[in-house]
């Protein structure tokens, strides 16, 4: 029998632009797996980790987030050079109220992600105006101000920082729920920006001038974005502060800020699933060269310059083209 | 209404670090007629529609709108008045089909305003709305993506994004510059249809004869004044139009 070569996403496309009208199971498979497969992976894994690498699964969770948060803004036209600034905000916050009044880390979380996501935007509202660098800038500068004026006015425990924080309740919980906050937020942050909302965001950063010309107020829709990516550095933050049972200047730290550029930039900008792949490859990475000691850093950078000179996209924007590639054999009727 | 004028503009002036843009203009643009604006390059037409829009803030003067003074409010504001201009570099978003570049302004509050919600399905409106600026529905136009469309298409683009808004005045800042002589032609049924259905409308200008034809009443602008205003006949007889565009003998 005759056979010809057909892409597998041929058809599927046509059919599943919005409604899913698919007719086999090997075709749903090809839509729902690759949302699956890092689900399945997330959840499954921690299962055969040893504690040590439990720990650096929360790890990489927290700079997912952040990663995600970063892609966020950046898709809405900001480039934060600062995700320490809401990282370093919610750890605090969250810290302050546990460690005066001992509030639940349940309740001192929601609490921490919420306002230190106000708090932020707040802060970062007169600045909105700025566009590019000028916008980047700020962000990188405010997280080394708090840090030097709680260094100076010994407020929240100084340099000393806060320690005796409630812990989460359990080891499994600890892990598990960053994992499914973690995922919720991907999945979440994805509907929003396939939505006309966030093609709204989209278009800001495209050509603010045209949104502006349909009677849009930019600075509201930028605000509103800043506060979703805010509110997610914070709650990472917040629960790290409860994962340490401790909080103090270096949740500041640069680190906080250039990690989660990293990481979405090596999975590749724009779809978030790039920043949860970059994370993922990152901080494993950075761990496994920790044995090697001083060059530690300076290969670190190296592997860092050769995704991004070898696959410019990012990684998941090329599995993605080759996914949608993936052809297979069909019988050519006559 | 309270007025037959839309828009009152009283000695407007914008002056541009040394350039002075626009000076001392007054005029006014009365409701359900076709204005044409010209004047040579750099007289300031561009200039005017940035103040009337809010993009730019006037150094002085006044504009009113329906009465209201607009002078320096936010530009998104001004436009939910109903007031919407075509920008005379079109910059679409490239990558997304045509019909998505119109859901920005599908999305716009003053849409939700005017329709109370009962638009249903922002992409089967932005296909209609595409269809009656002539993207024609059986050749699937609408559906490529901007980058790939003729500079034709993309006016027309242009054009569907202020029609989507329900304005009650449209400022078209050279909607015919680049185009062919038959896509003009294609065009202006379409600003006619929009007349019929009683909306304002403001043509910047440089092709005149096509201005002419459908304009109600011309303004002339040399270095961002005023120089005649009337009907074409009556523009194109002053010394002074005549001067601007040919130079004077000095
Ligand atoms: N943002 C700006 N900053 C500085 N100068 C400006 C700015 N916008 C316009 N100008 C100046 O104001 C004057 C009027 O420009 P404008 O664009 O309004 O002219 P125009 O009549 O629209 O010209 P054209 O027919 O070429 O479109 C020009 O000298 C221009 O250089
Ligand atoms: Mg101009």
């Amino acid at each position: 029998m005759k056979k010809r070569k057909e892409r597998i996403d041929r058809g599927i496309k046509a059919r599943s632009g919005d409604i899913f009208a698919l007719s086999s199971w090997r075709e749903m498979l090809y839509v729902a797996g690759p949302r699956l497969l890092p689900v399945i992976l997330f959840l499954l894994l921690p299962l055969f980790l040893s504690p040590y690498w439990q720990r650096v699964m929360i790890s990489l969770a927290v700079f997912a987030l952040l990663a995600i948060s970063w892609d966020m803004l950046a898709q809405s036209g900001m480039i934060s050079l600062g995700q320490a600034l809401f990282f370093g905000m919610g750890a605090y916050l969250s810290g302050i109220i546990n460690h005066a009044w001992g509030i639940h880390p349940f309740i001192t979380i929601p609490l921490a992600t919420v306002f230190g996501g106000l708090i932020c935007t707040l802060i970062l509202l007169p600045v909105l105006r700025l566009r590019g660098i000028y916008f980047s800038m700020f962000t990188l500068i405010l997280p080394l101000m708090l840090v030097r004026t709680i260094e100076a006015t010994k407020v929240f425990g100084g340099t000393e920082g806060l320690s005796g924080m409630s812990p989460l309740p359990s080891g499994w919980l600890e892990l598990y729920l960053i994992i499914i906050a973690t995922l919720s937020v991907l999945f979440g942050f994805r509907r929003l920006m396939a939505s006309d909302y966030g093609l709204v965001l989209k278009g800001i950063r495209d050509n603010d001038r045209s949104v502006t010309n349909a009677g849009i107020n930019i600075y509201w829709f930028k605000a509103q974005a800043l506060f979703l990516s805010s509110a997610v550095g914070a709650f990472a933050g917040a629960y790290m502060t409860h994962v340490y049972m401790f909080v103090g200047m270096p949740v500041f730290a640069l680190d906080y800020s250039i990690m989660p550029i990293a990481s979405a930039v090596v999975g590749g900008v724009g779809s978030f699933a790039g920043a949860i792949l970059g994370a993922s490859i990152l901080v494993p990475l950075s761990e496994l060269l920790r044995g090697i000691g001083g060059l530690r850093i300076v290969l670190y950078g190296l592997c860092l310059v050769i995704f991004i000179v070898a696959i410019p996209e990012g990684i998941f924007h090329y599995l993605q083209r080759k996914y949608q590639q993936v052809e297979r054999w069909v019988d050519v009727d006559r | 209404m309270s007025t037959d004028n839309i828009i009152e503009i009283h000695k407007l002036t914008k002056v541009f670090g040394g350039v002075t843009a626009v000076f001392e203009l007054d005029c006014t643009i009365k409701r359900g007629e076709l204005l044409g604006i010209i004047g040579p390059n750099g007289s300031g037409k561009t200039t005017l529609v940035n103040l009337m829009t809010g993009f730019v803030k006037p150094t002085s003067g006044k504009i009113l709108c329906n009465g209201k003074n607009i002078t320096r409010m936010a530009a998104h504001k001004i436009i939910q008045l109903g007031i919407a201009r075509t920008f005379q570099m079109v910059r679409p978003f490239y990558q997304l089909p045509a019909f998505k570049n119109m859901i920005i302004p599908l999305y716009s509050p003053r849409v939700k305003q005017m329709l109370g919600g009962r638009y249903g399905d922002r992409d089967a409106v932005a296909l209609d709305l595409l269809e009656e600026v002539g993207f024609e529905r059986d050749a699937y136009v609408a559906y490529k993506p901007a980058g790939a469309l003729p500079q034709g298409y993309l006016k027309r683009l242009e054009l569907a994004k202020a029609i989507a808004l329900q304005p009650e005045l449209i400022i078209l800042d050279e909607l015919f510059s680049g185009l062919s002589l038959a896509e003009v032609a294609s065009i202006v049924p379409i600003i006619e249809k929009l007349r019929q259905k009683g909306k304002t409308i403001v043509m910047i200008e440089h092709r005149l004869k096509e201005l002419f034809r459908i304009a109600d009443r011309i303004m002339v602008l040399n270095f961002g004044c005023k120089i005649a205003q009337g009907t074409a006949e009556e523009v194109m007889a002053s010394e002074e139009v005549k001067n601007a565009y040919l130079g004077s003998e000095r």
